[in-house]
């Protein structure tokens, strides 16, 4: 039993240094002023025309890149899920090889690949075809999510397709299904936990994503992630800081969830 | 009570970010260490590694990209440091909260002696008894076009509203200048505080932000010598730098006005090696370390001996470098403007990048 709990302390010491004690003092800074008092005004800031707006604009652009995630990853998941084992560990290395680097290098590299001036311009130029104008524009910043999450929708949804037991879907063929008819009523059921998983999976850092819509969308286009991320770093208020993350906890948690009640056995997570 | 706990909670998060991040960069120099705190490219390398040798202190350097980002990592002691680097209307909002140390001038001979005595009165704007800052490196505000681009002579901010140049202009992703830019085009202040006058400029870079393609910083000197874009808002100190990569390229102080800057090296008080602090700066003000930084960083020195062994001609006599002040009459250096200014301007800009 000592023993046991010897080797729960570092991740005690953990989620206490950096989970608990962070989150109770973002909860401090979100209902304080800077009196100290108590206030629910960095709450209720949500609703100023500027902060509502900022938030739509995340949900919108979050639930498109999830969508379009969800459109890209299913086939290629049922792609790999239908190869042979030593034909699909490849390519998943491949398609998680670029994960590897790191995410703001490959974020500035679609900055440089969709400038005005960039490459891809510049191929299209040759080519004489008209050029290509999405940097700096809400398109832009979809495509670097989509990029950015995808393998995470890939993932879990490969998983759940994997573990669908071969023999229920020769049954369904035996007696007498249609490909349509065997995917509509046993592959695709089988395979919503990871699904949802990799819903969840995509629209939470979609919607909390500061640096995509900086680097494609050149400042122009404020996402909620922006605002809060200026309120810390330029405008030094903590406090209102504070106030609209929680607000945007509160929308990942009804995200979370949604994903629960779809996904009671937790089968389709991967991380 | 609940305060308390929480300052007790924040301090120990805190002191165990330092502990960590201090053990990464452990070895101090024989002479101790000294922690600077700087502009981002605002130094010569070589500069720190002569130091480190001469001296054996050993250099942990930093970087911020504008003053809002470097004020509450100083004002909370997140991070703390010896030397730090901010530009005028800052180091005057820093001596107001009481985070600076007086420098003891006696250590700073180099100081003293080299930087030329218009610097030393300019200063006295933020700071009034010239207690507290040494010039490091000062300059204007422009524009920088690329004159293959832009037919017309360039002598107004309005150029910056033209809808000819859509989608081929970028500002400057800082509230202060960016504001700057719209108020002296109506013939305000940059230093205002009257509602009025910043809403007016604030509905100006409303109009204007469907032209601006992006709102940048450092990325400025990269997009115009790329031809990116046309016109974009510029510190004098890069422009030099963007000519020598890019011949098409030309700076200009519109005729409204603009922006007289300095940037200073100053001392927070919490810092934890105050003599290395002074010897740091005094060695930089030394005219061979000086002329090494302008040279790379190519930001206008005030250090007049420094500047009198720039040899070749057409730099030490750059209008760009060292333009001629007296030909303007409308050039103002930005002061702090309290709480509650701070907050009108972050407000407002909000409100102009969430439109």
């Amino acid at each position: 039993m000592n023993r046991k709990k010897a080797l729960q302390a570092p991740y005690l010491f953990w989620s206490i240094m950096f989970i608990i004690i962070p989150l109770c003092m973002i909860f401090y800074y979100g209902f304080t002023d800077k009196t100290g008092a108590f206030t629910i005004e960095n709450i209720t800031a949500i609703a100023t025309a500027e902060h509502a707006k900022a938030l739509w604009l995340s949900m919108l652009l979050s639930l498109v890149s999830t969508l379009l995630c969800l459109i890209l990853a299913y086939p290629l998941a049922m792609i790999l899920s239908g190869m042979n084992v030593s034909q699909n560990s490849f390519i998943v290395v491949i398609f998680i090889l670029p994960m590897w680097m790191n995410f703001l290098l490959r974020t500035l590299a679609w900055q440089s690949l969709l400038e005005k001036t960039g490459v891809i311009n510049n191929i299209l130029h040759f080519l004489h075809l008209p050029a290509l104008n999405i940097i700096n524009t809400p398109t832009a910043i979809i495509l670097g999510m989509v990029y950015n999450f995808l393998p995470f929708m890939v993932l879990p949804i490969y998983n759940s397709l994997v573990k669908i037991d071969g023999n229920v879907v020769n049954a369904a063929k035996d007696l007498g299904a249609n490909q349509i008819q065997t995917f509509m009523r046993i592959i695709l059921p089988l395979s919503i936990p990871g699904v949802i998983s990799g819903i969840t999976m995509v629209f939470v850092p979609a919607l909390t994503t500061f640096v995509i819509s900086t680097l494609l969308g050149g400042s122009k286009i404020l996402l909620i992630g922006n605002v809060i991320e200026q309120e810390f770093t330029r405008a030094g208020n903590w406090y209102l800081g504070s106030g609209l993350s929680i607000v945007l906890m509160i929308f990942i948690i009804v995200n979370m969830v949604v994903s629960s009640i779809f996904d009671k056995d937790g089968e389709g997570a991967v991380l | 009570m609940k305060k308390r706990m929480l300052s007790i909670m924040a301090a120990l998060c805190i002191t165990c970010v330092t502990v960590l991040s201090g053990c990464g960069a452990s070895g101090d120099g024989k002479n101790g260490q000294v922690i600077v705190y700087n502009w981002g490219e605002y130094i010569d390398p070589d500069t720190i590694a002569m130091f480190e040798e001469e001296t054996g202190i050993k250099v942990i350097y930093d970087e911020f990209e504008t003053n809002e980002i470097m004020y509450p990592k100083v004002e909370t002691g997140a991070s703390l440091c010896d030397v730090v680097c901010p530009s005028d209307y800052m180091i005057q909002k820093m001596i107001d909260n009481d985070l600076l140390a007086e420098l003891d001038f006696e250590k700073l001979p180099n100081a003293k002696e080299n930087i030329g005595a218009q610097y030393w009165e300019n200063s006295k704007q933020f700071d009034a008894e010239n207690k507290y800052s040494v010039p490091y490196c000062w300059g204007t505000v422009g524009i920088l076009y690329n004159k293959t681009m832009v037919e017309e002579p360039v002598t107004s901010w309005s150029i910056l509203w033209d809808e000819k140049y859509a989608d081929n202009i970028l500002m400057q992703d800082s509230v202060r200048d960016a504001f700057m830019v719209a108020l002296k085009l109506n013939g305000y202040s940059m230093n205002t505080t009257d509602e009025a006058e910043l809403e007016t400029a604030m509905q100006a870079l409303i109009d204007q932000k469907p032209l601006v393609q992006a709102y940048v910083i450092d990325e400025v000197r990269d997009k115009m010598i790329g031809g990116e874009a046309a016109l974009g808002v510029i510190y004098s100190g890069e422009a030099i730098y963007t000519q020598r990569e890019n011949s098409d390229l030309a700076y200009v102080i519109p005729e409204e006005g603009t922006n007289i800057w300095i940037d200073s090296w100053v001392v927070p008080k919490n810092a934890p090696n105050m003599e290395n602090a002074h010897i740091f700066i005094d060695f930089m003000c030394r005219p061979d370390i000086a002329l090494k930084n302008f040279e790379y960083i190519t930001y206008s020195t005030p250090n007049e001996a420094a500047k009198a062994l720039i040899e070749d001609d057409d730099i030490r006599n750059s209008s760009i470098a060292f333009p001629d002040l007296s030909q303007y009459n409308n050039l103002e250096t930005f002061s702090y403007l309290g709480e509650e200014g701070d907050e009108l301007y972050n407000e407002l800009w909000k409100k102009v990048k969430s439109n």
